[in-house]
């Protein structure tokens, strides 16, 4: 999968979570979840739930408390789905 | 924990607590009970001489047995020194029969995930006869407080 479309199965999984249909049309690496996207701890907890369900990998609490942007959320997902094939 | 330590961690006054005993708890759910006491100051008003318990405080009731209550309970080790509690942050409730003064019920909590301080659980409300009185999904936030 390549980096791309983790971005785009990312920004499905988000939308319900966000009001701000602008900012989520125009998601790319920088976005920030809180501050661009205006999504509250509880709906992140449920957007890292579902990541976890899409991409079959575990978040730990470390994981958690860096996905916060776009950027660290892809890279954490990479790292995992790497960890699960080796 | 026994249950009488889980209502004494209760953050909650007298005239908003909706809790009176906790009957059994495990790491999975919780099951407590409360009576709707016909002096309850929102019966005056709704409605004018046909009172009924508002929606809100049955939610608020499934909330703080279901939710804050259990949360407690699973809290119970690496919240030793402090008072937790739980902000609600969603829920989805059906209402099935309504809740009149003078009635008891049994409400009961089983955990769907409690993840990143996240405690989400289905709420079931049951009369004295076992009857569903409303149920949904309720999920809510762990807010640490300081000491005491």
């Amino acid at each position: 999968m390549s980096k791309e479309e983790i971005i785009a199965e990312l920004k499905n999984i988000i939308t319900p979570y966000s009001e701000e249909t602008i900012a989520l049309q125009s998601i790319d690496d920088d976005t920030d979840f809180l501050k661009d996207l205006k999504i509250n701890s509880a709906n992140l907890v449920d957007i890292v739930l579902d990541v976890e369900d899409r991409f079959n990998i575990e978040i730990d609490n470390d994981s958690m408390a860096k996905m916060l942007t776009v950027k660290a959320t892809v890279d954490i997902i990479e790292s995992k789905r790497q960890e699960n094939a080796g | 924990m026994t249950a009488t330590e889980i209502l004494a961690r209760m953050p909650y006054g007298k005239d908003f607590l909706f809790v009176d005993e906790i009957l059994k708890f495990d790491e999975n759910g919780i099951t407590g009970t409360y009576l709707f006491k016909r002096d309850l100051v929102f019966y005056e008003s709704h409605f004018e001489n046909n009172p009924v318990t508002p929606g809100v405080i049955l939610t608020e009731t499934m909330a703080q047995i279901g939710l804050v209550c259990f949360g407690i309970y699973l809290l119970k080790d690496q919240e030793a020194n402090t008072k937790p509690a739980f902000a609600m942050t969603s829920n989805s409730i059906e209402f099935l029969k309504p809740v009149y003064p003078g009635d008891k019920v049994w409400v009961t909590s089983e955990k769907t995930y409690f993840r990143f301080n996240k405690l989400s659980c289905k709420v079931t409300m049951k009369n004295s006869i076992g009857e569903i009185l409303c149920k949904g999904t309720i999920a809510g936030m762990l807010i640490r407080h300081g000491n005491g």
